[in-house]
């Protein structure tokens, strides 16, 4: 009897918190897709974001997105895999204990502080040694790039640590050094694994919001170099939904929406991959 | 002599793994090594192409010679050793690529990288374990999609593009079901005409059918070692004997 009654009773707490998650996905689509019918596809993917005057394009929002996730992604993965691959294959013991909790921590620093010392220390750094005014695609980017290492090296470590044994040692019996296994054996043994945490990686690039307001100087153009300012979805939606109403407020739904479908597809994606290592 | 080893002692931090072995191993001959589980001759093998350095807190004492060089001499080549002596194991380790690229890994490590060549070493290599005609249109595959056979065979194959000149085998045949393990052994009987083969096996039946010569292991120290047909006919040792004859092991 009592069984049955904690058995209903975690179905019910279960299925509130899938439920809530449908809840959100209805009210942003809810409100943001009717705006896009309204304006047509064609507008809502043009240049011009001016909501004073009844302009909701998102395109140059989209491309400073992508540009920010591509830089974290340059930033990251090399130094991503790098220390996976350090974790897994070469160093001791000891020091996998030490330093893999250490990195996952990175994940646990609030994004806001990643912010602050993009300000205090990257975008002045930037703006001294590289010109323009800091505040750019490439702080943003090394900022990412720092903020998704936890994903990348700890998916990407465990994956090759699930690298049979006796894979290695067929490798090394060949005459193999330890660093051609890892190149040409490890690595695509443990590929999947690795795509996964490089689209996790990316997920979170393009969802993350505080950092990089804090660091992208937020204008509101295509910009034209990794030294200049540049607006994301995620920063518009922040910055603007305190004030906004109307259509204004709906665009910004819509922008959810958008990024919405754009995470969810990477996610299918990285499910995939590591499915299909059976 | 193609492998001689002399006083030799292992340890596994204080626990001696193997006791003082003496044994001299002729070339193109199969020579088993029989033994109950746990008794050293996995370990023994594995001192051949020093597998074990892989294994924290191993140390070994004494000489082990092969083509009359010293294999634990700080100038002999670990790469090189393990190209000449290879090794196959108790499970088919198939890695997890195409069948062309198992086989093309040995060569590629060794640094050809011309197609040409390695699509012969590849139809060489697979000829010579009697997979080519069955696999020549799906070596593009995945090695995995392979049943347990012919994944063994495939680890031989792999093996043979490097061109060694000792194959060790360690209880190459336990995973295998009996019809599987008698094509293994045609293979082996077949492949001793250019190869030196070391075999480890607790299957007693399996030393009897292909081995010239065994010795049997017990608790770290080899007890005899002698022809196949004195071994199983006419032990010298009353231990020998009895494991033969099934008291124990």
């Amino acid at each position: 009897m009592k069984d049955k009654i904690a058995e209903k009773l975690l179905l019910v707490i279960a299925f509130s918190a899938i439920g809530s998650l449908l809840l959100i996905t209805f009210f942003i689509f809810q409100q943001g897709i009717p705006l896009i019918f309204k304006i047509g596809l064609g507008n809502f993917f043009s240049m011009h974001w001016s909501p004073t005057r009844g302009q909701f394009g998102i395109l140059s929002m989209i491309i400073g997105s992508l540009m920010v996730t591509v830089g974290a992604l340059v930033v990251g993965i090399p130094f991503g895999l790098a220390c996976a691959i350090y974790l897994a294959e070469f160093s001791s013991k000891m020091v996998q204990k030490t330093l893999k909790p250490i990195i996952e921590l990175l994940a646990g620093i609030p994004s806001v502080v990643y912010g602050f010392i993009g300000i205090v220390i990257l975008v002045p750094f930037i703006r001294t040694h590289f010109g323009g005014p800091g505040f750019s695609v490439l702080a943003s980017s090394i900022i990412l790039g720092i903020m998704i290492l936890p994903t990348i090296v700890s998916i990407s470590y465990d994956s090759l640590i699930a690298v049979p044994n006796t894979y290695r040692e067929g490798s090394y019996a060949l005459g193999a050094t330890k660093w051609q296994t890892v190149v040409k054996l490890l690595i695509p043994a443990a590929r999947s694994g690795i795509v996964a945490s490089i689209i996790l990686g990316m997920g979170r690039a393009i969802g993350e919001t505080m950092a990089v307001i804090m660091v992208a100087g937020n204008a509101l153009k295509i910009p034209h170099s990794i030294l200049d300012s540049v607006r994301t979805l995620t920063s518009t939606i922040a910055l603007e939904l305190g004030y906004a109403t109307g259509d204004h407020r709906a665009a910004l739904f819509a922008c959810g929406a958008f990024l919405f479908i754009i995470i969810t597809i990477l996610n299918i994606i990285a499910i995939r991959v590591t499915g299909r290592r059976e | 002599m193609i492998v001689e080893a002399s006083n030799l002692n292992l340890y596994y931090g204080s626990f001696q793994g193997l006791k003082n072995i003496n044994l001299s191993i002729k070339e193109n001959l199969i020579t088993g090594i029989i033994g109950p589980s746990g008794c050293g001759k996995s370990t023994l093998l594995r001192v051949f192409n020093r597998m074990n350095d892989l294994i924290r807190g191993v140390k070994i004492t004494g000489g082990v010679l092969i083509d009359g060089e010293d294999i634990h001499s700080p100038m002999c080549d670990l790469i090189l050793l393990r190209k000449k002596v290879g090794m196959v194991f108790q499970r088919p380790n198939a890695f997890p690529l195409s069948i062309f690229d198992n086989i093309a890994y040995g060569p590629r490590i060794w640094s050809i990288t011309d197609k040409k060549t390695l699509r012969d070493i590849v139809e060489r290599s697979l000829t010579a374990v009697d997979l080519f005609d069955v696999l020549k249109n799906r070596l593009k595959e995945s090695a995995l999609s392979l049943s347990a056979e012919k994944q063994q065979r495939l680890c031989i194959a792999r093996l043979l593009a490097v061109e060694p000149e000792i194959l060790l085998m360690d209880e190459p045949c336990s995973s295998l079901d009996p019809i599987a393990t008698g094509k293994i052994e045609e293979l082996m009987l077949e492949l001793k005409r250019k190869y030196t083969i070391i075999i480890v096996t607790h299957n007693m039946q399996q030393a009897a059918r292909i081995a010239d010569e065994v010795g049997f292991m017990l608790l770290g120290e080899l007890i005899e070692f002698n022809s196949t047909k004195k071994i199983f006919t006419n032990p010298s040792d009353k231990r020998t004997f009895d494991y033969i004859s099934g008291r124990f092991g």
